[in-house]
């Protein structure tokens, strides 16, 4: 489904990825994992079509397309699903006004016709209540004032509206206490089938706990340094990054 | 610089012998301030840019351009329903209309609307109301604060009046149609007088239009007096061609526990300036004073706001944003004073602007004189381009990048539109704000309360 070769990308002519590999197959959930500043936002970003940051080698083909060649809008309606790291705020741009649009978008670029306004209002009730999310949110501006739990939230609120074939959830787990982290985990979990594929990044082995991957990579300067089964989260989560460095070194 | 503006200063005393005449049609009362007014005139002139107040504007040039000037009343053969012609469901209103200045209704030159409320001609009304005019006019907007009020003073003839009772609560909103047509290039200096009783509550909606595609140039002053306990909001669209000047001083004076919101929206027009002069003169006086303006190509809008809190305990609250593109320029200035006795003052203010291009361009100013010790005071100004995050986020969930600027840029402007508490006229104005953001507004085919989709043109 994904499959990304000798990546690299830069932003300000800073070298960020450098040289990074990964395959990703329908039905998987690979996690990401590494220490702040690795580029795993990066690597986010660079998938769902940020322009900063600039690919300067490498190839990324999704769905035997070449990504690279498509907006990030184009990406979003071939089913791409960026949960941001940290949610943007938008004053004056209504929840309702936001997802009817994207949602409609979508429908437009697979030839599909829009929805009705019960239609997408039956939709949003669905999708609500599978990220336990409050009702009050969705009249409100996009992310605005919206705690930290809440913006989480709302993103997989999204996810679950758009319903994406590769999610990429950006630290999702991050600011959530253990009951936001279970519901966000849940609402993954419910929204997972055999032929839509998640890339969790984060940066505790807790969140892996709920969203069991199949396989757990260590994004550490720019590339991929090492790929396992689940154990592996575990074994960081005791010993921290150092040893992964130290090896390097060696 | 000097010779210019004498010269222009010169074609007006010309201009006022020429008016002797036409001037006798006026109440005593109005004659006499027009020429204590004349002779201020005489002495101050066109305000140059020496004037603080008008540093960013050339009233110069603007003055020297060859208008006509309709001393006397000229018939136009125009009635309201051949430009606008369909029934509005969702909003009734009381719609008056003033043409190139004067009053235009063939029927009757005062109306009265319900619990004895009046609205119509100023030149019939100074006439038949002198109380109200021994009372207020002239007492709010000083000639010599400006010269440009002493110009408007000195040919004052027709504009409108509109009356509210003490107690007296209008449910329907009041509708001003401003239109400019001709057939050769016209100034105009109509003069409005607004006076809410106590406790009285109005709503009032302006729309200035250009029907022809002749150079413009108005030169308007409003007087309002709010009196204690009364509510009044004034919303104020202003629509005109690219080849229009306006200069609009509104004059507020508020009366204790009065309440009075003015939300002025520039859509269209070449060169707009705003002076909106708040006066608390009452405790527990509240003011608004909020706008947005969405300019394009060489578009000038000019916002000039002070709010004087002259006692204790009285709130404003200022706040207007602003869109411009291609090379348009913009400037606000927000002069707020607080008086030594003013006590418990709180006054905000804030001016917010997006930059669509590197060539577009705004100077923002805010000005405060703060000479009590318990205020509350804020001020903000901020000139930027849309966020680029924002504009990723949309794009992010599949909305195309041309949608997702619309989407911000309507959002930036839901600030002020939200702030209509007229619901249907909130959706008209939106949509309004909506179709000028996508460039599909055009400059004369709309008004607020008139059907959207019928054009005509111009
Ligand atoms: N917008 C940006 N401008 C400049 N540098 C950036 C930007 N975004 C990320 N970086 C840099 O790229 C590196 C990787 O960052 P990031 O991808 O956010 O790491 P991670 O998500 O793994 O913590 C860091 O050194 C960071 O400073
Ligand atoms: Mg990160």
């Amino acid at each position: 489904m994904l499959h990304i070769k000798n990546l690299k990308a830069s932003i300000d002519g800073k070298q960020i990825l450098k040289g990074l590999n990964l395959d990703v197959k329908p039905g998987e959930v690979h996690a990401i994992m590494g220490p702040n500043g690795s580029g795993k936002s990066t690597l986010a970003a660079v998938l769902a079509g940020r322009d900063i940051f600039e690919v300067t080698e490498g190839e990324v083909t999704y769905m035997g397309k070449n990504l690279l060649e498509l907006s990030a809008e184009e990406r979003a309606k071939e089913g791409i699903f960026l949960g941001f790291q940290y949610p943007i705020e938008i004053p004056g741009v209504s929840m309702v006004n936001f997802m009817k649009t994207a949602v409609n978008e979508k429908l437009k670029y697979k030839g599909e016709k829009p929805l009705s306004a019960a239609e997408f209002l039956k939709l949003m009730r669905e999708k609500k209540a599978l990220v336990e999310i409050d009702s009050n949110l969705t009249n409100r501006s996009v992310n605005e004032g919206f705690s930290g739990g809440e913006k989480k939230k709302n993103e997989i609120f999204q996810m679950a509206m758009l319903e994406p074939k590769l999610a990429v959830l950006d630290e999702t787990d991050s600011g959530l206490d253990i009951d936001a982290l279970r519901i966000v985990a849940n609402g993954v979990n419910k929204l997972k089938t055999p032929e839509n594929a998640t890339i969790v990044i984060t940066h505790y082995q807790r969140l892996l706990d709920y969203i069991v991957p199949d396989v757990v990579h260590v994004l550490y300067q720019g590339r991929i340094v090492k790929t396992a089964g689940k154990e592996l989260a575990l074994e960081l989560e005791e010993k921290g990054y150092d040893w992964i460095k130290k090896e390097l070194e060696e | 610089m000097e010779t210019i503006s004498l010269d222009i200063n010169t074609k007006i005393e010309e201009l006022y012998d020429s008016g002797k005449e036409a001037f006798s049609s006026s109440s005593a009362l109005i004659n006499k301030s027009r020429e204590e007014a004349f002779c201020i005139f005489k002495k101050s002139g066109i305000p140059t840019k020496a004037d603080e107040r008008y540093r960013n504007i050339n009233l110069e040039s603007i003055f020297r351009h060859n208008y006509n000037t309709y001393i006397k009343k000229r018939a136009i053969d125009f009635k309201i329903d051949d430009v606008f012609k369909c029934d509005v469901p969702d909003l009734e209103t009381h719609t008056i209309l003033l043409v190139n200045g004067w009053y235009h209704n063939a029927d009757e030159q005062l109306t009265i609307l319900p619990g004895g409320a009046v609205i119509g001609s100023f030149l019939e009304a100074s006439k038949k109301y002198p109380e109200i005019f021994e009372k207020h006019y002239g007492k709010i907007a000083k000639p010599e604060e400006d010269g440009l009020i002493a110009l408007n003073t000195s040919f004052v003839q027709d504009g409108i009046f509109f009356y509210v009772p003490d107690n007296v609560i209008l449910e329907k909103p009041v509708q001003i149609i401003n239109i400019l047509i001709s057939d050769e290039d016209v100034q105009t200096m109509p003069r409005n007088l607004f006076v809410v009783g106590k406790n009285a509550q109005a709503k009032i909606v302006v729309c200035d239009h250009t029907l022809s595609a002749q150079y413009f140039l108005t030169n308007a002053v409003s007087e309002i007096f709010a009196d204690r306990d009364s509510l009044l909001e004034i919303y104020r669209v202003q629509n005109e061609h690219n080849g229009s000047t306006q200069i609009s001083s509104v004059f507020i004076k508020q009366l204790e526990n009065s309440n009075v919101l003015t939300n002025t929206l520039t859509l269209h027009g070449g060169s707009i300036r705003n002076n909106i002069n708040v006066e608390l003169a009452g405790r527990n006086a509240e003011n608004q004073t909020i706008g947005l303006y969405l300019c394009d190509k060489g578009q000038y809008v000019d916002n000039y706001t002070f709010i004087d809190h002259a006692v204790p305990d009285c709130y404003s609250n200022e706040l207007f944003k602003g869109v411009l593109d291609d090379f348009a320029s913009g400037a606000f200035s927000g002069r707020i004073l607080v008086r030594p006795d003013a006590q418990n003052t709180r006054a905000y203010q804030s001016n917010n602007n997006i930059l669509l291009t590197d060539d577009a361009k705004m100077n923002t100013k805010p000005q405060l004189e703060i000479y009590a010790d318990d205020v509350k005071c804020s001020h903000g100004a901020t000139v930027g381009q849309l966020d680029q995050n924002a504009l990723f986020y949309l794009q992010s969930r599949g909305i195309p990048k041309k949608e997702a600027l619309m989407m911000l840029m309507y959002g930036f402007t839901n600030e002020i539109l939200s702030k209509i508490t007229v619901e249907p006229l909130k959706e008209r104005i939106s949509g309004m704000v909506e179709r000028r953001l996508r460039g599909e507004l055009s400059r004369c085919n709309s008004c607020v309360m008139t059907c959207t989709d019928k054009s005509h043109s111009c």
